[in-house]
């Protein structure tokens, strides 16, 4: 039977080449820096720029989060009022604090803004998988707890930082290392975290391939519950660095911080080219999506062609195209 | 009848079909046999409209015709039985015999009439499933009598089967075969492909062999026996399909199962298959053959006491039966089995990731070289390393699925339905490899419905029947109307009491 006919060796080449899946999204964001640059020369200004990329930091980080969970076959409508909350309780930490830490309160505070998303992450994870309820209704759920606990404690008003903190914890939000603002290094460093976990470790396989088929992963003896649960746990804590890094920026927590944040997220990872039914994930197209949602708001305001108060319409259309384009170019 | 000239299809720059000349007269069943990718599917989805020629005609009854979608074939007398089970699973049982046709009166859906014909044809075809059943609660092989039943609901001059008897066993084979000559009896022209030779010779007035598209020849049926048809398929010769048996006794016992039960599946199962054996498990669908393995290896909740080379194991996941050296190749690879939108490589190591992570990073290289390793000892043909597990053939797929158990080196490889869907050349090597693992010294147990595979290339075949072992044939006593027997009537008497008591 071995004395088959070999067939030609298999080939090697074309390891360079790059779906349109994988590319389509830069190209998207190449294209609307041209077109921006050709409607206002301003747009391409550093300054310009270096604004709108720290703005969608937030989402960014968020999303790196949610392009795992959405990989593994899960979806998480919560970070939005998770964010708020978490800011909220950071906030309620960080000011009790002052008096026995003095401005170590603010790491304390971040230390304790990482434990409060892994632990929101936990929550949302845990009634995923072992409460086995859809994601979509889970975390509608959850979204409603936080965004009422948040509601709640700050009594349907803000919670502002501490007088003394606001200098110390300024420069994270409008702080730059050698010219790039650090939102914008942050949330370049939680995607690079990002893409080596879902790219190079094994965490990163098993989660893609339960996200593709969750039966061939148990058959091949990954964990369905465990690989689902650390994604969401991963979207907690990338949602405590968005709520870290968003503290400066207003220096208060309000029950309308984070409002639809969850459409932008969701929407970021799908024009960065992840299926939202699972799969493999795009953690770059990820970022890149959600900056391209930045540039488009942040286009509309600068041109005088259309009303910015259709800035969530043309996103819509945004998303619809891209759904499209992963459609077709199957 | 049916006169197809010269067919002839290309995809691009490839030829799946190269002018193929073939008749079918009322009254006649003309069988297509080829290997996988010879161009059988391709053929018949030309002739009942699906896809198009690129060139050649079509002619029924002496009329020359072009099919633009499959309601004109249907329209023009010919009809598809899909290989694949096409139903809608929500839906009851009529509702998809109807799905399309709807009966209507006074422009409402007629269900109470509907019913009726459903019950009436199903009945016809020997399939006794209630017409408000929904589909989703049928069993597989009654999907497939639902399927043919609506092929068959129209009067049709021409039946073209797509391998009608891939997922059926033993009875529900002979009711097909039966309800084809009934067929044949009536006038109907039908065009039969499948793997399975012995039903070729058995049905077949005339068929054709087609070999990488092109057509080998017609001949006379029952003129050839299932050797030389698998001859004039490969196009060379065939030493045997199944390989020899080693002779040296078989070894210490390396996995012994003592009571498992898998509630509602399998009940107080014991066995113990040793080192260098194969162990053959025979049943019919439904007798919980891959509900008791799935259960052992802890994918499904299960009792059992499990002993490998020796020592107890404790099994409460697949990871763990992995972990402890027991492999599990599931039956339905294309569901479970592969990720067919994955490339080879994160197919092939996805159950064995720990070796391909020296750190903190999966090592590449490593499982390219992995990957190619498998590629030459499995002799998986691809065309390069970049491809899709999908869009490999089944039998590529099978021989993947096979590297990527063993991959984790285990000492007990349990194989279920090995051949399922794939052509004879690749069933010949996967029972090569089988023959391979056990002279390596481990154990392998393989479950099939296929009476002929499990004779060819077991030491020992238990059969199972409703949950529990029925009896176990070994040597000469290994016949098709042994084991048929077992899995279908009580073994004798004593055995019956025993039943009754407990």
């Amino acid at each position: 039977m071995s004395a088959v006919i070999q067939s030609a060796p298999p080939r090697r080449e074309r390891s360079f080449a790059i779906g349109w899946a994988d590319a389509g999204p830069f190209i998207a964001l190449a294209a609307l820096l041209v077109i921006g640059f050709l409607i206002n020369p301003d747009f391409l200004s550093a300054t310009n720029l270096s604004n709108v990329i720290t703005r969608s930091a937030f989402i960014a980080i968020i999303a790196v989060g949610a392009t795992f969970v959405i990989s593994s076959g899960g979806l998480d409508l919560s970070v939005g009022s998770m964010a708020a909350f978490i800011t909220g309780v950071t906030i309620m930490f960080m000011n009790g604090m002052v008096p026995h830490l003095g401005t170590w309160s603010v790491p304390a505070g971040m230390a304790i803004a990482l434990f409060a998303g892994i632990a929101c992450g936990l929550l949302n994870g845990l009634i995923v998988t072992v409460g086995k309820i859809e994601p979509f209704i889970a975390t509608l759920g959850t979204m409603g707890i936080f965004r009422a606990l948040i509601t709640y404690l700050s009594d349907g008003g803000t919670i502002p930082i501490d007088r003394s903190l606001r200098e110390v914890y300024r420069p994270v939000y409008f702080g730059t290392v050698t010219g790039i603002p650090i939102p914008i290094l942050i949330s370049l460093a939680v995607a690079a975290i990002g893409s080596f976990i879902l790219y190079k470790t094994k965490y990163g396989r098993k989660c893609a391939a339960v996200g593709a088929n969750a039966d061939v992963a148990r058959y091949s003896g990954i964990s369905i519950i465990k690989t689902r649960t650390i994604a969401y746990l991963i979207q907690g804590a990338c949602v405590a660095i968005a709520a870290i890094c968003y503290v400066p920026r207003l220096g208060a927590a309000t029950p309308t911080t984070g409002v639809l944040w969850e459409l932008q997220v969701i929407t970021a990872v799908v024009i960065g080219g992840t299926a939202l039914r699972g799969g493999k994930g795009h953690i770059w197209g990820t970022v890149a999506g959600a900056v391209i949602l930045e540039l488009i708001a942040n286009l509309m305001v600068l041109s005088d062609f259309v009303s910015e108060y259709l800035v969530a319409a043309v996103q819509g259309v945004i998303i619809i195209i891209a759904m499209l384009i992963q459609r077709f170019s199957k | 009848m049916l006169r197809a000239e010269a067919l002839s299809k290309q995809y691009g720059p490839v030829t799946v079909l190269d002018d193929v000349t073939l008749d079918v007269h009322a009254g006649e069943i003309h069988a297509i046999i080829g290997e996988n990718g010879a161009g059988k599917s391709t053929l018949m989805r030309l002739i009942s409209g699906y896809v198009h020629p690129s060139s050649g005609h079509l002619f029924v009854d002496g009329e020359p015709m072009h099919f633009s979608t499959p309601h004109q074939a249907q329209d023009a007398g010919i009809v598809l039985v899909h290989q694949e089970i096409l139903l809608a699973e929500g839906l009851t049982v009529a509702e998809n015999l109807f799905l399309g046709r709807e009966l209507t009166r006074n422009g409402v859906v007629d269900d109470r009439t509907m019913r009726r014909i459903a019950a009436e044809k199903l009945g016809e075809l020997g399939c006794r499933v209630s017409p408000n059943a929904l589909v989703r609660d049928v069993a597989l092989a009654d999907r497939q009598l639902i399927q043919i039943g609506r092929a068959l609901l129209d009067a049709h001059k021409l039946v073209i089967f797509d391998e009608p008897t891939a997922v059926l066993t033993g009875d529900e084979v002979e009711r097909l075969l039966e309800i084809i000559l009934r067929l044949k009896a009536q006038g109907i022209g039908v065009l039969y492909i499948s793997h399975r030779l012995d039903e070729v010779q058995r049905l077949a007035d005339r068929l054709t062999v087609l070999r990488d598209g092109k057509m080998v020849g017609t001949y006379p049926g029952r003129s050839l026996s299932q050797m030389d048809m698998a001859e004039l398929m490969v196009g060379r010769e065939l030493t045997a399909l199944y390989p020899p048996r080693g002779n040296e006794a078989r070894g210490a016992p390396m996995l012994r199962v003592r009571n498992a039960t898998v509630p509602g599946y399998a009940e107080d199962i014991s066995f113990t298959v040793h080192k260098g054996e194969v162990l053959g498990f025979a049943g019919m669908i439904g007798a919980g053959r891959t509900e008791l393995f799935e259960g052992i290896v802890g994918l499904r909740p299960a009792h059992a006491s499990v002993e490998l080379d020796g020592a107890p194991v404790h099994i409460r996941s697949q990871r763990e039966a992995i972990d402890a050296g027991i492999g599990y190749l599931t039956e339905d690879r294309k569901a479970k089995g592969l990720l067919l939108q994955e490339r080879l490589a994160p197919n092939l190591t996805l159950s064995a990731l720990g070796r391909f992570h020296p750190g903190l990073a999966m090592n590449k290289r490593r499982e390219t070289d992995a990957l190619e390793g498998a590629i030459q000892s499995y002799d998986i043909r691809v065309k390069n390393l970049k491809v899709n597990a999908g869009q490999l053939s089944g039998g590529n797929q099978q021989k993947l699925l096979l590297a990527k158990v063993l991959l984790t080196n285990p000492s007990v490889v349990i194989i279920d339905e090995p051949t399922r869907g794939i052509d004879i050349a690749n069933k010949a090597q996967i029972y090569t490899f089988i023959r391979q693992l056990v002279g390596e010294g481990k154990a392998c147990i393989v479950i099939s419905s296929e009476m002929q595979e499990l004779i060819g290339i077991c030491d020992r075949i238990l059969v199972m029947r409703q949950g529990r072992i029925n009896g176990e044939v070994s040597g000469e006593a290994m016949t098709e109307s042994n084991i048929a027997l077992l899995a279908t009537a009580e073994a004798d008497v004593g055995r019956a009491a025993l039943g009754g008591l407990s």
